[in-house]
Parts: C-alpha cells; sequence; structure tokens
C-alpha cells in the first residue's frame, strides 16, 4: 500500500463513521417505504448521496414516477456538478481520464471537503483511500438500518447526525480564520440559507435548488469583491 | 413499479452529474474570475449545508447549538477533523440527556 493511499484511508476514516450513523436511519426509512435490506444497500452502494437516496425512497413510498425520480435527483444533486468542476482544479496533472471517472463516483459532500481540504494536489491512490471507507459505512449502515430497524435510541442517532456538520466546521473554520474572505463568504452562505429556511416563501423551494443558490451567490460575491492572486485560487 | 430500475436510474443519474464536469475541464482554469469562483465554492457550500440545518437536526436545537460551539471552539485551536467531529458529537448526546431530563 502506497502512503497516499494510506492517508486517504486515514483522512476517511471520519467521514466513514458519520456516514454510518446517519446511512442507519436511510435504512430504517427504506424498510418503511418497502424496499428490502438487499435493496437499500445497492442503492445506498451505487448513489452514495443522503439527500437524493432520502427523496429517491420518499418518491418510491409514493409510488412516484420513473420521471418524477429522475427530475428529484438533478435538482437535488446538481450541487455535486459544482463540487466536481471545483475538483478539477485540485487534481494532479497526472491523473488520467479514466482514474477521473474511477473519482467522480465517490466525490459526495463530505469527501468533497475533505479532498479540498488535503494539502497536496489529488491523486488517485488518494482518493480511492479516502472514499473506500465511507462506501463501506454507508452501506454497511444502510443495510443493517434496514434490517436492525428502530433498535438504535433516536438521541444515539440524532448525536451521530452532528458529526458531519461537525466536520464541515471543522474544515471551514481554521480556514475563515486566517482569511477574512473566506470568514465573509461562509458568512454570506449562512444567511442565505437561513433566509431559505426561515422566510415562509422561500421554505418551499426545496433543499437541493437552496444550497445551489446559496453556494452560487455566496461563491460570486466572493469572487468580484474578493478575488484571488495568482497563487491562491483552487490550487 | 420495478424498484430495482428506480435504483438504477437514481445510481446513473447521480453519477452523470458527478462525471460530466470532472471529464469535461482538462488542466487549469485560467480565468481569473472562474478560478475564483472556484476557490470559494467549497466553503460556501459546507457552510449552506452546516447552518441552519444543523440546529434542526437533533432533538433540541439547545442541545445542536452547544454542540456547534464545542465544534468552533475546537476548530479554532486547530484540532483535527476526527477530534471536533466527535467531541460536537457527544456534545449533543449529552445535552440531548440532560435537556431531557429537564424536560421530564
Amino acid at each position: 500500500m502506497g502512503k497516499e493511499f494510506r492517508n486517504g484511508i486515514k483522512d476517511g476514516i471520519p467521514i466513514a463513521l458519520g456516514y454510518f450513523a446517519v446511512s442507519f436511519s436511510l435504512g430504517i426509512a427504506m424498510l418503511a417505504a418497502g424496499m428490502t435490506a438487499v435493496q437499500g444497500a445497492v442503492m445506498s452502494v451505487s448513489n452514495l448521496t443522503s439527500a437524493g437516496e432520502f427523496a429517491g425512497v420518499r418518491v418510491i413510498a409514493a409510488g412516484g414516477t420513473l420521471i418524477e425520480l429522475v427530475l428529484t435527483q438533478i435538482i437535488i444533486n446538481l450541487r455535486y456538478s459544482l463540487m466536481s468542476l471545483s475538483l478539477t482544479q485540485k487534481l494532479d496533472e497526472k491523473v488520467k481520464f479514466w482514474q477521473k471517472l474511477i473519482i467522480a463516483f465517490g466525490n459526495t459532500d463530505e469527501i468533497f471537503a475533505v479532498a479540498m481540504n488535503h494539502q497536496k494536489s489529488l491523486t488517485l491512490p488518494y482518493m480511492v483511500g479516502l472514499q473506500s471507507l465511507p462506501i463501506v459505512g454507508w452501506t454497511a449502515g444502510t443495510f443493517l438500518g434496514a434490517v436492525a430497524g428502530g433498535l438504535m435510541p433516536t438521541s444515539v442517532a440524532m448525536a451521530m447526525n452532528v458529526m458531519l456538520y461537525g466536520m464541515f466546521i471543522a474544515i471551514v473554520v481554521p480556514v475563515a480564520k486566517k482569511s477574512r474572505p473566506v470568514l465573509i463568504v461562509a458568512s454570506v452562505a449562512i444567511l442565505a440559507s437561513s433566509l431559505f429556511r426561515y422566510v415562509p416563501w422561500l421554505h418551499q423551494i426545496s433543499e437541493g435548488i437552496s444550497i445551489i443558490v446559496c453556494t452560487v451567490v455566496a461563491a460570486t460575491f466572493g469572487a468580484i469583491v474578493f478575488p484571488v492572486k495568482e497563487e491562491e485560487g483552487a490550487q | 413499479m420495478n424498484i430495482w430500475l428506480f435504483i438504477l436510474a437514481m445510481a446513473v443519474v447521480t453519477y452523470l452529474i458527478r462525471m460530466i464536469p470532472l471529464t469535461l475541464i482538462r488542466g487549469k482554469i485560467k480565468n481569473r474570475f472562474v478560478r475564483s469562483f472556484l476557490y470559494y465554492v467549497p466553503y460556501a457550500c459546507l457552510m449552506a449545508m452546516t447552518f441552519p440545518a444543523v440546529f434542526h437536526a437533533t432533538e433540541h436545537v439547545l442541545a445542536a447549538a452547544l454542540g456547534v460551539l464545542v465544534a468552533i471552539g475546537l476548530a479554532l485551536k486547530g484540532k483535527g477533523l476526527v477530534t471536533v467531529a466527535v467531541a460536537a458529537s457527544v456534545t449533543v448526546f449529552l445535552a440531548s440527556l440532560l435537556l431531557g431530563f429537564i424536560a421530564l
């Protein structure tokens, strides 16, 4: 095993733990929607998207159509295309086309976040290492959730939910501490997403769209007011 | 309705969304605006996903707020991802227990 791969595995551990908890509740939801544990596990290992899968399960439970399902997935998961776009700028120059096809598969919110936080340019071994444990955690959690149902106390599951948010905070805060522009961009994003949550008519907009709009607004604001210097940027 | 077909459709759509932008762009983008925009995307996106959603992810808003405070405090001190994530989670669990007792 190479050093890059091992580093990736290590960085993936907290993601895997958080995923296990979140996907456990996803498994429970799948069971309630009439899916089997195997179907749940296959959906998780092939999709790797919390919000997308929760929404997909809801469409299935409601007996929705295939078109409805596809549209839901596009809207909720469109933020990944922004993340993939951002990720291209951090990939090592030697990463080949077929390697990008593999890296793209596991580009989840958390893996993207940790990858962008990585000190070096991204290689295939690092990315495969980073993705492997979270994929196992996500799939195993879904399966066990669907099998064990509501065995885990809600308070434990909910506390574990917070783990992923804690990780996001741990990624942004140290950068915001050093960089005023990042602090301001982050604040704009928080303000925008709070508006979507608490203003009555904005609240009707789906979470997937809200995240995209908030990201685009805050990042555009940052790009106009605080354009990055040559050596910074999406390195 | 075939659940397997639904699962396949979801997987294909989600993969394409991730794969197309990743393979389309080759090399470094020169445009300063676009580079700046992409530099800020992770921070904007992560914060938009975290706040205010985190306050509604637990049984008690107060417990979540305490978890967030602990996470920010430890992150400011330069603690690693695992430490911050676990500490936030444990704080929320303990605070929920405590608040549960008070509510009883």
